[in-house]
């Protein structure tokens, strides 16, 4: 597969897989024609905050880098789970990076004009819980003008908040893109709605993917906060008392949906924590098809597809994406998965 | 008709909102309790506003593409969302009043980037908050500040009149396109107002005739409440 050069909304390619394992090709507008009247599509409306914070180690005096990972009360910009990278920045892959300065509870970091202290060491030497000392808008308005968008080495150019703000972006709670969505915009939503296939949305603070430490990695996704609105949870009952489908745009929406259901398939609106990983001991009590990046085997995002269907077909799937040139990473191509009806 | 109305659970930004219209937008909404927050360019006048009214203040430059996305980002994290958007900052182009063929390309680029181009950037990155409200049941409104040399050419006013009669045809369109997703735009034209830009237009106006800026911000918001079910406006009489 071909590493995403950068966002571009409009020339990307999907890949539909039916619930029999039959798959055709087309272009990502072509999403306006699929799914049928009475179909819910639900995608995580959570904008993406800019939370790659390069600054100093105050002890030391050495550089670091800081990526906020996950809220320790959601909407609280005072306190996150947090990342930290030596020397260097998103130019250097993950893997490659140095680990920061060895880190003290109460050690103090500036980055740009916000001041923070680390609280937790968190059982790894990149892995801390960080406190900002400032209120909560002067931390919102220092991470707006000094935070940049977490980034990975596969995108030279600098990401802009634009880039990594899906069109249905609201609330900033996510610290990477919930960049399924990158495949909505307006103009499908309107074509759906006119076509009586219901949109709904949940918020959902994805955390990172991905932190190139192979120990690290074994944690994530990290416990992420989500919100399901009331009318979201009817729209689903309402689809599964009518027989109709319900596809996910994103894993993001696959955890909140699961991690809110009840067991006869209903979902509890409001706020709450998606623990845990989905993969093929799952068994999925609301989501009928997943609307999702291209993936490559051993990515959580990945395991997560093995709830939806069988390896083999997987397998074939991948080799699909890889024949035609299918684009990875979170701005690259397309999959819309349906679930195979054994895994009902 | 006596009305008194609570607006808190209604979450509006506003533009400019440290002078003239905006600022007595700021005043209103404040006191009848709405989550406010607003955006200027200087930081003193910001800080100095926010201490008075309690509304979130914001720092940024409408007409710079670089600063409206930091704006957003403010703007639904300290408002958790947002139903009302009111794009106000003005730019009045060559001061004083000049011909267009006295104009220089550079103050049309000037004023068509901050009351059209900033407005439209600052909506498309809201549009999703705007939306998000819509669908949660709230209702979910732009009010894009116009103005009489939107539509009657007066000589003098080229660049501030071209560019706010785009400013209303866009928003005429976004609001067809925009019903799908329940998200209404409004064009309002506040008159003549006793106000810093006015008075940089007109040096010579009398005062005294021209409405004052609290008015046309009490209307601005009677039209504001039309849009929104009873179930969110608290408190409402007469």
């Amino acid at each position: 597969m071909i590493a995403a050069q950068g966002p571009d909304r409009r020339s990307t390619r999907l890949l539909t897989v039916a619930a029999d394992g039959s798959m055709r090709h087309l272009p990502r507008s072509g999403m306006a024609s699929l799914f049928n009247p009475g179909d819910v599509i639900i995608a995580n409306d959570a904008a993406t905050l800019p939370a790659s914070l390069l600054g100093i180690h105050v002890t030391s005096g050495a550089p670091i880098e800081i990526r906020l990972a996950g809220w320790i009360r959601l909407g609280d910009p005072t306190c996150f789970i947090a990342i930290a990278f030596g020397q260097g920045d998103y130019h250097t892959r993950t893997e490659d990076r140095p680990l920061p300065p060895p880190l003290l509870a109460g050690d103090h970091l500036l980055l740009g004009p916000l001041a923070a202290i680390v609280e937790h060491l968190l059982d790894h030497p990149r892995l801390i819980s960080l406190r900002f000392t400032d209120n909560p808008a002067t931390i919102l308005t220092g991470l707006a003008g000094h935070g940049r968008p977490i980034q990975y080495a596969h995108v030279p150019e600098p990401l802009a908040l634009w880039d990594i703000w899906t069109r249905i972006a609201a609330e900033p709670v996510a610290f990477e893109a919930p960049s399924a969505g990158f495949a909505l915009d307006w103009r499908t939503l309107t074509a759906w709605r006119l076509r009586s296939i219901h949109f709904a949305t949940l918020t959902h603070a994805a955390g990172i993917s991905s932190t190139g430490d192979p120990v690290l990695d074994l944690k994530l996704p990290f416990d992420e906060p989500y919100r399901i609105p009331e009318q979201t949870a009817l729209a689903i009952g309402r689809a599964k008392a009518e027989g109709r489908r319900i596809v996910a745009i994103g894993t993001t929406v696959i955890r909140a949906l699961e991690s809110a259901a009840n067991a006869d398939g209903s979902i509890r609106a409001g706020d709450g924590i998606a623990r845990g990983q989905i993969g093929h001991r799952s068994i999925l009590r609301v989501v009928d098809a997943i609307l999702t990046g291209v993936h490559e085997r051993g990515e959580s995002h990945f395991e997560l597809l093995r709830a939806f269907t069988q390896d083999a077909a997987l397998d074939r799937i991948s080799q699909n994406l890889a024949a035609n040139g299918y684009r990875s990473h979170e701005f690259g191509d397309s999959l819309l998965l349906h679930r195979k009806p054994s895994q009902a | 008709m006596q009305t008194d109305t609570n607006l808190k659970d209604i979450r509006v930004a506003i533009t400019e909102g440290t002078s003239g219209l905006g600022l007595a937008l700021v005043r209103l909404l404040t006191v009848k309790g709405a989550s406010t927050a607003f955006v200027a360019r200087t930081a003193p006048s910001v800080e100095r506003i926010a201490r008075e009214t309690g509304a979130h203040g914001i720092v940024g430059d409408v007409g710079r593409k670089d600063d409206i996305y930091p704006m957003a980002l403010q703007i639904a994290g300290n408002l958790g969302g947002l139903d009302v958007l009111i794009n106000n900052a003005s730019n009045l182009g060559p001061t004083p009043l000049m011909p267009l063929a006295d104009t220089e390309c550079e103050e049309l680029e000037r004023a068509l980037s901050v009351n059209l181009l900033g407005a439209f950037r600052l909506t498309k990155a809201l549009f999703g908050s705007l939306a998000a409200s819509a669908r949660n049941g709230r209702s979910a409104l732009v009010i894009n500040i116009s103005s009489d040399a939107a539509v009657n050419a007066y000589p003098g006013w080229g660049a501030y009149g071209a560019s706010k009669a785009a400013l209303r045809h866009l928003t005429s369109i976004w609001d067809e396109e925009a019903k799908a997703q329940g998200v209404r735009f409004l064009s309002i034209d506040p008159g003549d107002m006793d106000t810093p830009l006015h008075a940089t237009a007109l040096p010579d106006a009398d005062p005294s005739v021209l409405r004052r800026p609290a008015d046309s911000a009490a209307e601005i918001i009677k039209m504001m409440i039309a849009e929104f079910p009873a179930a969110h406006v608290v408190g409402v009489n007469g």
